[in-house]
């Protein structure tokens, strides 16, 4: 069964904006699906809202749509586009439900277009849990024993049946949201009226525990003529009960014989034949109990998931390529296989390494979150680690995660083993580290864990090793003990830790002692076959496959895992380097740790280690390729930290000199720099003790911006209204930066914030390729602010000044390559918050607004272009790229996931991911992000208005608007008199605090569809506030917290009231911008 | 932790740690690459006179349990493995693999770069090598590796048969409650004659659970005394060692062919090959690993199989019009199974009784009772 000729044009449906539970693994698996189905002449239409993806650059699809993922925006690029059919199964969750959405509502049949990847019915079998209990009852395989409940009075009745704890799930959602373990009927009642709340058809199901029992997951594909393979077995090394996204997993599965493994393998295959998955890859998920081996199977996907991209990287095999070349009549036997050539795809890889995974969370950007797992996903990201044994891996993984703490440094509180032992959280691997640090015994942890014994005993052998080497010194040890070490996963920091020496004396003797590094191949076939893919990972065994060429080449350090305020915008900018790379002849190198990146695609760069990135794994690789060039700027702060070590170890750095990366976070010498630019800045100073920042802050004056030197994200940045905050803040934040001062700014209330990119070649050439005006004001993290492209209030005057701050701190700095500043605009004067001589997070979003590929622009200029070579002179001369459109890029934030957090915005970033709207006009632009951002705004219903006394006359101005808009509007007291007194009727409620009916009990019942709710004073929130947004954001309503955010969704809902539902695809609208150039 | 040493005959010394017995073996070293089931590796009789790489890096993690034998000892000469791990972890586990093979005098070496091991075999061509446990004179071993004989044109069937005929009749049962299984055919038995070559305890599990009475005969049995047993099929079984010595075993099957329908495994195809007129040929290091993709060319579907064979039937020898190639492996293009076209025969290269491995192909069990309950019906 070859390709299929019927089928020309095909739309595939992305996975919108970065949010827990669904990340950058769908852009790579959409770009992959992208790039096969082009590779095979197919037209291919893509939508997707997220600008940040490689997925959504204008080269990998003939039209891309950057769209909200909504039926009416993907009905409207149907209509336009006519495709002959839409694959659903590449764009995770998002994609699926649209894909479901679209065929419900009608519109694939009307425009004759065919779902191809998994069909309705099968979608349905899997994703209903009766369909699916009921199918998987048919061939013979247990389900826990559940039942749907579609109230909570139904729910407590079936805990009669089934006992505490009890799992709930509801249908429906994305990464286990909403769902939980209840230990009893409080908790029961708690998850389940969320759940009920999120799940879309109001279901949840109960099930029964199999809490500690071993769970694994089957990587699937199967090809229209029924061939079918399993791709890769994954171990989870926390046993059921924690969502497998937030588990530390491990593949292939360790502890199963083979007739255990082939059981599951079997029902695997039935379970793919029973849903009707007819062609691509699917994921099947089981529990076995470790006493009997009684197994069950917990859920299956019809479509490529997180554990297929980290499947796709753990065995060579490209799950979502292959999944679209069988969507479009291709047998698993037709396709060759990338890195064998001489075999065909229709075989199951074996792997001669161990591969594991760990979650990486960040409970500390969420206080009042419990930072506890279970079903719910709530890491934002992952790192992958080869090794040639389950230790290394380990070892590796576990560096990769940049915690800010090297292993056995972590501060860890004997008193409480037991309990991190036993409730799953961030911190259970170290503690059980710990743990054998102080004499637990296996048994002992197992029984707190409920840990496959066999990992607990290789974690017990790495640190009991760790222990055994600690006693001996640099001196003493030996070849053979460093080896096993090295071999182990050791790594030379932990090492030196122990002999307290420098990890460099470490390096240098095992150097001295012949014991490099070497390289091995990931070859899907255990080294059966040659390999033509250089894609690898470090070892210590007796030989090297690295294999390097002779070429010019050049290194880049990619970002490491996904976190917030770093996350796939850079390996966006990367991989983009690596693309250039290659257009310029030069060898690309890509370094990075990252399974669910394109970055970590073995088809992306020439070459691809899929290492830690630290200073150890670099400088291996830097030892055997030796590079002519090592690319820092593009990663975010992960590779930042390792320019001026690499640079001291004699690592060619190209681009902006890491000394001067370095002068822009030094606050003192930037001081000095803009002193003698004439440029202004917000008043500020350092501090390292908490009585030098009071009295810093004092002289500055309140309120003050506090944060630590070199954070990505707004990590620990506060805005300290008076002394008292300023103290606290101290207090917590010494912990994050010993060595590093604390730097204070005066905060500037009200100011408007711009984000600057440019581009600066060796000449001194300065080419600015977007202003980005953002809608939140001054004070809210950037990334977590919503932006416009081009600006709409910055006068021309205002303008040239930033202009001109942007050329003058480019050439200041001797930028080769990607600059971004930051401003604040307050009356005419110009501050500058921020310079970073390196990529931004805005990156890809200009780079999609403008239709300039900026990362490729900059690497050319790093290798010593000039800007000249891309622009013409009248570009130069005008020296900011245009747009032609609106384009407004809106952050996605993850309080679903953690209840009792409170969603107010601030200076530390929370947001996971971002959209981009596009328009004729800023409020069509804005109300599509909005859109796209999951937060709508209404074009109908009731705004709520509480603002403080600051606000209040722009509020009252906002209030006719929406009046005249037809919107209703209620508020309290205070807000509601000065409404009244404009003459615009408006209801009056009670606080929360004062008694009801307050906006909590409209929130519940339905009755209002905006809120517009500013903090009554800067200092803290209070409770009533809290409750308030906290309540927003369970019941889904867009809560709007500034001021500039109000305004801008007025404008929106104009739009929405105004404008049609039209599309544009970045490919006209960048084609339509050329024709007007010229 | 003792010492141990791996010398090939070119010369090379791998050293690594030794587990298992203390002793020391020789033999012809290849590798597998499954990455389960490394207790049926070590008692698959096909192995005898081999030293087994396992390009799996963790070896032991379930321990070992008698379910698992697929004969009644381990035939590996030795193992090499990268990572040994003396604590198991399983439900089903008796004993350690370590205690499973020092009670059975099994030597093993860990801690080797089995990768590294694997290319030169790879590229190479296998090799024949000794394991040593314990301290050793590498240069010793080297010269020893080149002492022994070459596996070309060793007869190591016959060694391994059983010396006695004996009966089988138990089915393959679930390795847990939730497995899911076919139940086993429960009609009257139909009567079948296995040559044992160094047959695997699966095999016979298979054909009792579809509904077969065996009777394992030793590998010198002549085609008269397997008709005086009057079969209703014969099954030509696995087996170690190169097929061409087994010249008498050709002869009696020819002997058989178009009086019982006749299926055989790996060096049962090979031995039916023969006795077609073919020749075989050895590989340069073979196919044994559990994840083979074989076209069946009757079907054109795709099966994932268990491999296990160092020697193949080359298909141009067997071009006449009478033979049909219905197997075909896709990584290399070699002979994967036949058939006659005008008798009841056929056969594969591969383990559909798996043992370790993928399901895929237990359809071949199936289609020999089917020729079975034909042919009984033809003789009506």
């Amino acid at each position: 069964m070859p390709r299929r000729n019927d089928l020309k044009r095909i739309l595939i449906v992305g996975s919108g904006p970065i949010i827990i539970g669904q990340a950058c693994e769908f852009d790579y698996s959409g770009a992959q699906a992208c790039k096969a189905l082009k590779a095979d002449g197919f037209e291919v239409i893509l939508i997707n809202s997220n600008p940040a993806t490689i997925m959504t650059d204008p080269e990998l699809a003939d039209r891309t749509y950057i769209e909200p993922l909504s039926v009416e925006f993907a009905a409207e690029v149907i209509r336009k586009e006519r495709p002959d059919a839409l694959l659903s199964t590449v764009g995770g969750q998002t994609g699926l439900n649209l894909s479901v959405a679209l065929a419900e509502a009608g519109i694939l049949d009307k425009y004759g277009v065919e779902l191809i990847g998994a069909k309705i019915d099968a979608i349905k079998k899997a994703e209903d849990r009766l369909l699916f209990k009921d199918a998987m009852r048919k061939i013979g395989l247990a389900l826990p024993q559940s039942q749907l409940i579609k109230s909570v009075d139904k729910g407590v009745e079936f805990t009669n049946k089934i006992g505490y704890p009890c799992i709930l799930r509801p249908s429906f959602t994305m990464g286990g949201t909403g769902g939980g373990i209840a230990y009893n009927r409080e908790e029961l009642e708690d998850i389940l009226e969320r759940g009920l709340d999120l799940s879309p058809v109001h279901e949840v199901l109960m099930e029964e525990s199999v809490l500690g029992w071993k769970e694994y997951e089957m990587e699937v594909m199967r090809d229209l003529a029924d061939n079918a393979i399993i791709v890769c077995s994954i171990e989870n090394f926390d046993p059921m009960g924690v969502h497998t996204g937030d588990s530390i997993t491990v593949a292939p599965a360790q502890t199963l014989t083979d007739r255990e493994y082939q059981m599951m393998r079997d029902a695997s295959l039935a379970c793919l034949r029973e849903i009707g998955v007819d062609t691509g890859g699917s994921n099947v998920q089981f529990a076995i109990n470790p006493k009997d081996g009684r197994m069950v199977i917990v859920e299956m996907n019809p479509r490529v998931s997180r554990s297929s991209a980290l499947a796709s990287k753990a065995t060579g095999f490209p799950i979502a390529k292959i999944a679209a070349k069988l969507a479009v009549g291709y047998r698993l036997d037709e396709i060759r296989n990338d890195i064998t050539r001489l075999t065909p795809a229709c075989f199951e890889p074996t792997i001669d390494y161990v591969v594991v995974k760990i979650p990486r969370w960040q409970f500390e950007k969420f206080p009042g979150a419990e930072p506890v797992l279970n079903t719910q996903m709530k890491s934002v990201g992952e790192v992958m680690a080869i090794g040639r044994t389950f230790k290394q891996a380990l070892g590796k993984g576990m560096r990769s995660l940049e915690t800010g703490r090297a292993s056995g440094s972590t501060i860890l509180d004997p008193d409480l083993i037991q309990a991190r032992l036993i409730t799953p959280n961030p911190d259970r691997l170290p503690y059980i580290r710990f743990a054998y640090e102080r004499g637990y015994s296996i048994e002992t942890v197992h029984e707190l864990t409920s840990i496959d014994p066999w990992f607990l005993g290789q974690v017990k052998e790495q640190v009991d090793y760790e222990i055994e080497m600690s006693a001996k010194t640099l001196d003493s040890v030996t070849k053979d003990e460093l080896r096993k070490a090295k071999r182990d996963g050791i790594s030379d920091s932990r090492l030196a830790r122990g002999w307290n020496v420098d990890p460099l004396d470490v390096r240098a003797k095992r150097k001295e002692m012949g014991l490099a590094a070497v390289f091995n191949r990931v070859d899907t076939c255990a080294a059966e076959f040659e390999s033509f893919t250089p894609y690898m990972y470090s070892s210590y065994e007796s030989e090297c496959e690295a294999n390097p060429t002779d070429r010019k080449k050049v290194m880049i350090l990619g970002s490491g895992p996904n976190r917030i305020g770093q996350g796939i915008e850079f390996d966006y900018c990367c991989c983009h380097a690596s693309f250039a790379l290659q257009e310029f002849g030069v060898e690309s190198i890509m370094v990075n740790c990252n399974p669910e990146t394109v970055s970590t695609d073995y088809d992306t760069s020439d070459r691809l280690y899929f290492e830690p990135l630290t200073l150890e794994e670099v400088l291996n690789i830097y030892d055997t390729e030796k590079p002519d060039g090592v690319i820092v700027q593009f990663g975010g702060q992960t590779p930042l930290t390792l320019a001026l070590p690499l640079k001291a170890a004699g690592v060619p750095i190209i681009g902006t000199d890491p000394e001067n990366i370095d002068l822009a976070e030094d606050r003192k010498r930037f001081g000095a720099l803009l002193d003698e630019l004439k440029i202004p800045s917000p008043a500020n100073g350092t501090a390292t003790s908490v009585g030098t920042a009071c009295s810093v802050a004092r002289a500055l004056g309140f309120p003050v911006l506090l944060r630590p030197s070199y954070v990505l994200g707004g990590r620990a940045m506060v805005i300290a209204y008076d002394e008292e905050m300023v103290r606290r803040y101290m207090q917590e934040a010494v912990i994050f930066s010993q060595e590093r001062p604390v730097l204070i700014d005066r905060f500037l209330e009200d100011a408007t914030e711009v984000d600057v990119d440019a581009l600066c070649d060796t000449d001194g050439n300065v080419l600015i390729s977007g202003i980005m005006e953002h809608i939140e004001e001054a004070g809210v993290h950037s990334g977590d602010s919503s932006c416009v492209l081009p600006s709409t209030s910055l006068s021309q005057e205002v303008l040239s000044t930033i202009k001109d701050y942007t050329k003058k701190l480019a050439r200041a700095l001797n930028v080769i390559g990607l600059m971004n500043a930051q401003y604040a605009i307050k009356g005419s004067t110009v501050y500058v918050l921020e310079v970073n001589p390196r990529a931004s997070r805005t990156v890809p979003y200009v780079s999609k607004a403008t239709g300039v590929a900026l990362p490729k622009i900059a690497v050319g200029l790093m290798l010593g272009k000039k800007l000249t070579e891309f622009m013409t002179a009248e570009q130069l001369e005008i020296g900011v790229l245009p747009v032609s459109k609106f384009f407004v890029k809106s952050p996605v934030f993850p309080f679903n996931k953690f209840p009792g957090v409170d969603p107010s915005l601030g200076p530390e970033m929370r947001s996971t991911g971002e959209v981009m709207g596009v328009g004729e006009n800023f409020g069509e632009a804005f109300a599509k992000a909005q859109l796209g951002a999951g937060t709508p705004v209404p074009d109908q219903g009731t705004v709520f208005i509480s603002v403080n006394d600051r606000d209040k006359p722009v509020a009252v101005e906002l209030a006719k608007r929406f009046h005249e808009l037809g919107l209703k509007l209620t508020a309290t007291r205070g807000t509601a008199t000065l409404i009244e007194a404009a003459g615009v009727p408006c209801k009056r409620i009670f606080k929360v605090n004062e008694g009801r009916p307050n906006a909590v009990d409209l929130l519940k019942a339905g009755n209002l569809q905006l809120i517009i709710y500013t903090s009554t004073s800067g200092a803290h929130s209070f409770s009533d506030e809290k409750t308030i947004r906290r309540s927003a954001v369970l019941y889904r309503v867009p809560c709007i917290t500034t001021i500039s955010g109000a305004k801008a969704a007025v404008e929106a809902i104009a739009s929405r009231r105004r404008d049609p539902i039209r599309v544009w695809s970045l490919q006209e609208i960048h084609a339509a911008a050329q024709t007007a150039a010229k | 932790m003792k010492k141990a040493f791996l010398a090939l005959e070119d010369g090379t010394i791998f050293e690594g740690t030794g587990f298992g017995a203390p002793v020391e073996r020789s033999g012809e070293v290849v590798f597998n690459t499954s990455m389960t089931g490394y207790q049926e590796i070590f008692t698959d009789p096909s192995y005898a006179g081999q030293i087994v790489v396992l390009t799996y890096p963790q070896i032991g993690n379930y321990g070992a349990s008698e379910a698992d034998n697929e004969s009644s000892k381990p035939f590996i000469e030795g193992l090499i493995v990268r990572e040994f791990s003396p604590a198991p972890s399983s439900w089903r586990s008796d004993e350690s693999a370590d205690e499973f093979l020092r009670r059975n005098g099994i030597p093993g070496a860990a801690a080797i770069d089995t990768r590294g091991l694997v290319r030169k075999l790879r590229s190479q061509g296998v090799m024949r090598g000794v394991l040593h446990v314990g301290d050793a004179d590498p240069a010793q071993l080297v010269e020893k590796a080149r002492a022994i004989p070459s596996m070309a044109g060793l007869d190591l069937a016959t060694g391994v048969s059983t010396k006695s005929i004996y009966e089988w009749s138990e089915a393959v049962s679930r390795c847990s409650p939730s497995e899911v299984m076919r139940e086993k055919t429960e009609t009257q038995p139909h009567r079948v004659v296995a040559f044992d070559y160094g047959i695997k305890r699966n095999i016979l599990r298979r054909l009792a659970h579809v509904g077969c009475h065996v009777t394992v005969v030793p590998a010198g049995t002549s085609a008269e005394d397997v008709l005086a047993l009057k079969p209703d099929g014969v099954f030509l079984s696995n087996g170690p060692g190169d097929p061409e010595p087994l010249e008498y075993q050709a002869a009696q099957i020819r002997k058989l062919v178009g009086k019982t329908p006749i299926f055989g495994i790996c060096l049962g195809q090979q031995v039916l090959g023969l006795a077609f007129g073919g020749k075989t040929y050895k590989l340069k290091f073979g196919h044994r690993g559990g994840n083979h993709p074989v076209l069946n060319q009757l079907t054109n579907k795709v099966e994932i199989t268990a491999q296990n064979h160092g020697f193949c039937v080359d298909p141009d020898s067997l071009r006449s019009s009478d033979i049909e190639l219905t197997h075909i492996n896709l990584n290399d293009q070699t002979l994967e199974g036949f058939r006659h076209r005008n008798y009841s025969v056929f056969s594969v290269q591969y383990h559909p009784e798996a043992a370790p491995g993928p399901h895929d192909s237990q359809y071949l069990f199936d289609d020999f009772v089917k020729r079975i309950e034909d042919a009984k019906a033809g003789a009506k």
